[in-house]
């Protein structure tokens, strides 16, 4: 299912440091064309479509279109990613719409406990740090 | 109307690329589950400076990029050794028992740090509700004893849409962003100019501009995931994009490793998970949670059937088993497709209903929406085909079927790298070896070179949480390493215009040959990595055991496949890429190549078929414990250019239940 740019909606992210869905496609086929200032999906046939543009598009520019080889015309998923949740929109082709909320993470984006002052003391143990600190001990296979 | 004859790519290639040179203590080279894994728990070891270079942005790179439904590795109340037991079996026999216990060890410290970090866990409730969301946190958290919601022993359900962006939020802040290349693509590893067999630096280059990367280190970490696109895909238009697997996996942890002399295992071994059809979407929560079961065309359950578990009789003690070893299970749907029994379905209407029973129309209504999560958090393009078909899974049943093959050592295969296990009594000599007098926990077997996840094999099952795991205990190791070899300084045998010269060929054929026609695709002094890949993928198919023959292959076959490969290798020489985009796939289907050679190569060697589902050796049906019941090895030597095969002892350290 290929990730496409609705040319209207898409303004190139003009005003942002980094252009969205250029910076986050794991398969580097997001590409802006700096002239027309609009992205373009370069290798559709590379696509995953793991929606990770769609979901960090600021002007939902980007929507999916399922693969021509097999997925017939008139569905659609859309995604709606918020702080806490992300919120789907399924459209059938039939016209029936389902519509579904579900939870994505449980702290402040940014918040991830990263244990910055965390130093381990026992270099030459097998125990990761936190384990250590949480007086871990290894266990031996019983034979 | 424009003639044909520039590059598609926005950022054109040119002949001299910067060169951005460094030196580092100690390299991370990829930025997954693995890789996040040893960027959160370096520093905590050591004040050595560090380097992570990732192909794409971490925040959505790797496997987990869209998300997943399940951990499907939480060891909790469980024994360390059922787990060994556990991978043992669905492995066929054959796994290093050390690695796989070791990682048992450490494994729930990882998933307690993901539901810190925010990663939304399922609580049963006392009296046996599920909560998810913050709701589950109601409960307490794992690490303070809640129970998960678990859908077999041993994996526990998520909301995991921002599973890989919470995980490498903790490692950017943990590593420091500005120790964090993001777009840069390491595509070769380089060896001691001074010591023998002893990492030294990688080489790559931006996929963003036009920038060549030399980076010296005294250890380093290589976790870029397994191989996908290797063999002929069921869609072979827009759908090749359609991989089960992330199809930018393009086996370049393995090749890498290769190509300095790193030991390979198991590389026979392979992965054709059975999906639901054309969109790849999970099947796990529907087996395992929604009790479905797949139906032959008939209709029946053939799964259970006397027939089945005649043939299951053939495979024990793994075929007898309580659980039926994954390639077990693709064997007997293979079986049903072949006898003219096809198709297979899931009966999604029937195990709804069932369920229905017992539950409130709320509680119904959230069960529809659990189903849903379960694609729209991984797969979100199974959702959209269900859309397409009008597909509502408690009116309608969808069809399994096997898939195209895949190499990996995280999920429920096993090929990849020959490392050191951890420095215990209990783990036999032959599983662990020294650098200067001491043993460096998950290196392999070139002095320095670390690798985790998909990267090392004979130990399967991991999953994102053991992948993150193995990547902290790397971090340990490398810390140690570094420690250990103060006075070692890297020395590179390559200047540096001989590695520029090696990264950017693809781009200066291009430029020397480009102006001849007038379509910069069809021009006979170069070929496109586009079209390479398909060549790639043709020759696979039709003799390596792909889906065009049922993956079967033959000793024929495969004396044919090594030629084919053999030429594609010379053919590679004259790769071209007009842009920095096209370079990359250049490097992605050389490292598709070497990868795919090792796995036939292994696959020639092992004169039985291990694995019946996941492929077969005509020449050599059924499995021969007396001869083969042991590891397969692999080592290319890099002066030579020869590949030795090597048979590797197994040791059973965990006795049967």
């Amino acid at each position: 299912m290929p990730s496409y740019v609705i040319t209207e909606k898409c303004d190139g992210c003009k005003g942002g440091d980094k252009t969205a869905c250029m910076y986050i496609c794991p398969n580097d086929l997001m590409v802006l064309d700096p002239n027309e200032m609009k992205a373009y999906n370069q290798e559709p046939n590379q696509c995953w479509e793991c929606f990770s543009c769609v979901k960090i598009c600021p002007t939902q520019a980007i929507e999916v279109r399922g693969y021509s080889d097999f997925v017939p015309l008139g569905s659609s998923v859309m995604p709606m990613l918020g702080t806490e949740d992300v919120m789907w929109t399924c459209k059938f082709r039939n016209g029936l719409v389902k519509r579904f909320k579900f939870p994505i993470r449980t702290t402040p984006e940014g918040a991830a406990n990263a244990y910055p002052d965390l130093k381990g003391k026992d270099l030459d143990s097998e125990l990761l740090s936190t384990e250590e600190a949480d007086g871990h001990t290894i266990a031996t296979p019983a034979t | 109307m424009g003639l044909p004859n520039k590059p598609l790519g926005e950022i054109k290639a040119v002949r001299d690329p910067e060169v951005d040179e460094r030196e580092v203590d100690i390299l991370i080279v990829g930025g997954g589950m693995a890789a996040t894994g040893t960027a959160f728990e370096v520093k905590k070891w050591t004040d050595a400076s560090v380097l992570l270079c990732d192909k794409a942005s971490m925040e959505r790179s790797g496997a987990v990029a869209q998300g997943l439904s399940a951990i499907n590795t939480y060891i909790g109340d469980n024994k360390p050794e059922d787990y060994v037991r556990m991978v043992r079996n669905d492995l066929m026999g054959i796994v290093r028992e050390d690695l796989i216990f070791d990682l048992a060890n450490h494994i729930d410290d990882s998933v307690h740090l993901f539901e810190e970090w925010g990663l939304p866990m399922w609580k049963k409730t006392e009296d046996g509700k599920n909560l998810d969301g913050k709701a589950g946190l109601k409960m307490g958290t794992l690490k303070s004893g809640a129970t998960p919601v678990r859908t077999g022993k041993w994996q526990i359900m998520i909301n995991g849409e921002s599973y890989k962006r919470i995980v490498a939020e903790a490692a950017k802040l943990a590593l420091g962003e500005e120790n964090i290349i993001e777009r840069c693509f390491i595509v070769e590893l380089l060896l001691d100019a001074n010591e023998e067999n002893r990492i030294a630096g990688a080489v790559g280059f931006s996929v963003r501009e036009n920038k060549v990367y030399i980076i010296k280190c005294k250890t380093m970490m290589v976790a870029c995931g397994g191989a996908v696109n290797i063999y002929q895909p069921r869609s072979i238009g827009e759908g090749m994009g359609r991989a089960w697997y992330p199809v930018w996996n393009a086996g370049s942890t393995y090749t890498m490793a290769m190509k300095v002399g790193a030991e390979l295992t198991m590389m026979e071994n392979r992965f054709t998970p059975a999906r639901f059809k054309d969109g790849y979407g999970p099947v796990g929560a529907w087996f395992l949670l929604f009790k479905a079961k797949a139906l032959n065309g008939l209709g029946e359950a053939f799964a259970g059937s006397d027939a089945a578990k005649a043939e299951l009789e053939k495979y024990a003690p793994y075929g007898t088993a309580a659980i039926t070893p994954t390639c077990l299970r693709n064997h007997l749907m293979l079986f049903e497709m072949k006898e003219g029994r096809g198709p297979i379905m899931m009966d999604t209407v029937t195990a709804l209903a069932a369920i229905g029973e017992t539950m409130s129309k709320k509680e119904l209504k959230h069960l529809e929406s659990e189903a849903w999560e379960d694609f729209l958090d991984m797969t979100c393009g199974q959702a959209n085909l269900w859309c397409a078909q009008n597909c509502e899974p408690e009116k309608k049943n969808s069809e399994i079927m096997p898939t195209e093959p895949y190499l990996l050592g995280s999920h429920s295969g096993c090929c990849g790298i020959w490392v050191s296990g951890p420095n215990f009594d209990w783990v036999p000599d032959s599983y662990k070896w020294d650098y200067k007098g001491k043993v460096y926990n998950r290196m392999t077997t070139v002095n320095g070179l670390f690798s985790s996840g998909d990267g090392v094999g004979a130990s399967g099952h991991k999953f994102s949480s053991g992948a993150h795991a193995e990547g902290r205990i790397c971090a340990k190791s490398m810390a140690r390493l570094v420690r250990d070899n103060a006075d070692f300084t890297p020395t590179l045998a390559q200047s540096t215009q001989e590695l520029v010269d090696l990264i950017y060929k693809p781009v200066r054929t291009y430029l020397d040959n480009c102006a001849l026609t007038t379509d910069e695709t069809i021009n006979p002094n170069y070929v496109k990595p586009s079209g390479m890949a398909l060549r790639l993928m043709k020759a696979t198919n039709e003799y390596g055991a792909g889906t065009a023959t049922f993956y079967q292959t033959s000793s024929k076959s495969l004396e044919i496949v090594m030629d084919l490969l053999q030429t594609m290798r010379e053919d590679c020489e004259k790769l071209a890429a007009g842009d920095v985009h096209e370079l990359m796939r250049c490097w992605e289907i050389d490292h598709r190549i070497w990868t795919v050679e090792a796995h036939l190569r292994h696959i020639q060697f092992r004169k039985e078929t291990r694995y019946p589902g996941f492929y077969y050796q005509a020449d050599y049906p059924g499995q021969d414990d007396e001869n083969w019941f042991c590891f397969v090895n692999s080592k290319y030597d890099v002066k030579a250019k020869t590949w030795e095969m090597i048979k590797k002892d197994y040791v059973k350290i965990i006795p049967d239940a």
